[in-house]
């Protein structure tokens, strides 16, 4: 909206630096969230995946292992978008306000959230992958790079996402609506916990427009050999998509609101 | 230093900026003195590039906050009305954080941040989390962390708001000291007319979006005439009466049941100006503060004896219903 030009980039990476670290330190201190984010797609795969793994589904391998790439998502989903809506917070309580009054851009601001959403979700997912091997699963250097590069693009196009709905969006109460209405229609379409090459033709164009989609095919493609299309065309949507979502991310991020 | 320029500010149909003008010098306390939603936050957002304005423009430092925002954002610190610093890091890390935002070299920010810790008394604090202080410490975190890349401009957003009485006393030493040692232009807005007095070398008076006076406290109170009695009558004003005949009466004015008279030495003309008088409710007299020259300006008369502070309030409410 205000122009804020002419920074050196020196500045512009202290600033980065600058709200990276508050997300972070927020993050690490608050338990509760931390807990409760990491915990959830735990008892997801515990639960769901030996719930559902003993109806005997035709998938070509055990359904706990099945589902472990769609957690891995479900867990860069919530968490990721969760942080972007989280900015509805922060203008609430005016933390926000203190940063805009500062000669630092709004794509600053809005780059140095999704570095905070990217390190959130790969600290989550780091926990997930242990548990991973538990479980039975095998990584090798060439998968761990594979799922780290689609984990922290995942992360990037769905705080991007989470910003863009929070930067809309005035009151606490639409945040239950990004839940409702964003949250979970991208994990439950993005095949996380079924094949999607039986769905009924209309459910399926649904799915192709969720990027999700494309991370959790991703990941089942390194990790259990078992994509619906190949790895390169995963990522060559995904980074599409994040492309797309970022740039209206940023632009409706500028033209927010900033009190 | 700042100069305001016929701003408007409309939310839909509703002025909450009514054409402002004025001027602040360099060096000056300059107080916003008005009633809730007189329009001084929307103000302060605006000379902060926060908010667009609907018309008219400001210049602060120099620059123009609609086509220079950065540099309008270099030379200010803001100190908002609601708490805006995080409440789940510790003071010292908010303060690092904006040290960072501001670009302020790693040489120089371990220094200045000792420096403003200093300034504001937080130095032993500085480790704890600024969910653990209290409303005032918190709010003179917040100065501190205004002042780290040294601004020229300074805003204050009713800082004494919901602090008990000394804890805004100290907050009135900490401006006091920050005016002394950082030598910045200051904005501060306050519905409190004690506050207002205290620190200001001018005020300016604001209702419904407009500046209706302007001047230094002194003044300002000059202005309003000598003492203020205010003579209640049980049923209504005598009509044979006409006390502008007295030499020590500058002037009278009337409303429902009581006389306001504006006079010179209550204390040895009172006698006079009662005698003979039937029908009398009660008496009160004052001597002119603020509260006064506001009453008489916004030209209404409420109630003569009202605490400071909690009169603007009472105002506010009296002018909603
Ligand atoms: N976002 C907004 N939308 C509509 N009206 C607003 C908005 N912000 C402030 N106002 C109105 O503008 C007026 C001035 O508000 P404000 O500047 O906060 O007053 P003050 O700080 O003097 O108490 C108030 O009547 C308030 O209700
Ligand atoms: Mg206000």
């Amino acid at each position: 909206m205000l122009s804020t030009k002419n920074l050196s980039s020196n500045i512009v990476l202290g600033q980065l630096y600058a709200l990276w670290l508050r997300e972070i330190k927020v993050f690490l201190r608050e338990r509760s969230r931390l807990v409760a984010s990491t915990f959830t797609p735990l008892l997801w795969l515990i639960v769901i995946g030996s719930g559902l793994g003993s109806t005997n589904l035709q998938i070509g391998t055990d359904y706990e292992k099945f589902i472990f790439p769609g957690i891995i998502c479900m867990s860069v989903i919530f968490t990721s978008v969760f942080f972007g809506a989280y900015i509805i917070w922060d203008r609430k309580f005016d933390f926000l306000k203190s940063v805009m009054v500062a000669p630092s851009s709004r794509t600053t601001v809005f780059i140095g959230k999704t570095l905070g959403g990217m390190t959130t979700s790969l600290f989550q997912v780091a926990i997930i992958l242990v548990v991973g091997i538990v479980l039975g699963i095998n990584y090798d250097a060439l998968s761990l790079l594979q799922i780290l590069s689609i984990v922290l693009i995942l992360s990037f196009c769905l705080t991007s996402l989470g910003l863009t709905f929070g930067s809309y969006i005035e009151s606490l109460e639409g945040f239950q609506l990004i839940i409702s209405f964003i949250v979970f229609p991208l994990f439950f379409l993005s095949g996380a916990l079924f094949p999607i090459d039986n769905l009924p033709a209309w459910l399926k164009l649904i799915t192709l427009v969720d990027p999700a989609t494309y991370s959790v095919d991703a990941l089942r493609n390194s990790i259990l050999h078992l994509g619906t299309y190949s790895f390169e065309y995963d990522l060559a949507v995904l980074l599409l998509f994040t492309f797309i979502i970022t740039i209206i991310g940023i632009l409706s991020f500028r033209r927010m609101k900033a009190v | 230093m700042i100069t305001v320029k016929n701003l408007v500010k409309k939310y839909a149909d509703f002025k909450a900026l009514d054409g402002l003008s004025f001027e602040v010098n360099e060096n000056e306390i300059f107080g916003l003195l008005g009633p809730n939603g007189a329009g001084k936050t929307t103000l302060i957002h605006i000379l902060a590039t926060l908010l667009k304005p609907t018309e008219g423009g400001a210049i602060v430092n120099g620059f123009d906050v609609l086509h220079n925002a950065t540099k309008v954002r270099q030379s200010i610190g803001v100190v908002f009305q609601a708490p805006s610093s995080d409440d789940i890091l510790t003071g010292y890390e908010n303060l690092k954080i904006h040290a960072l935002l501001y670009g302020i070299p790693r040489k120089l920010r371990e220094k200045r941040i000792s420096e403003v810790l200093e300034l504001v008394g937080l130095e032993d604090r500085k480790n704890d989390q600024v969910k653990k202080y209290s409303g005032g410490m918190r709010r003179r975190l917040e100065i501190a962390r205004g002042l780290l890349h040294h601004p020229k401009v300074f805003f204050l957003d009713e800082p004494t708001l919901g602090l008990d009485p000394k804890s805004r006393e100290t907050m009135w030493k900490y401006i006091k000291k920050m005016v002394r040692e950082e030598k910045v232009t200051i904005i501060l807005t306050t519905h409190y007319m004690e506050e207002a007095d205290m620190l200001c070398d001018r005020i300016g008076f604001i209702t419904n979006g407009k500046i209706i006076a302007l001047d230094s406290p002194s003044k300002l109170k000059q202005e309003i005439g000598g003492d203020v009695v205010k003579i209640t009558f049980n049923d209504r004003i005598p009509l044979d009466k006409d006390f502008t005949k007295f030499d020590f009466v500058h002037k009278v004015e009337q409303k429902e049941n009581s006389v306001i008279i504006y006079m010179e030495k209550v204390n040895s003309n009172l006698h006079m100006l009662i005698k003979d008088l039937d029908g009398v409710q009660t008496i009160e007299y004052k001597k002119p503060t603020l509260n006064d020259v506001f009453l008489k300006l916004s030209g209404d008369y409420l109630s003569g004896d009202s605490p400071e502070g909690g009169f603007m309030q009472r105002y506010a409410q009296y002018k909603k219903s």
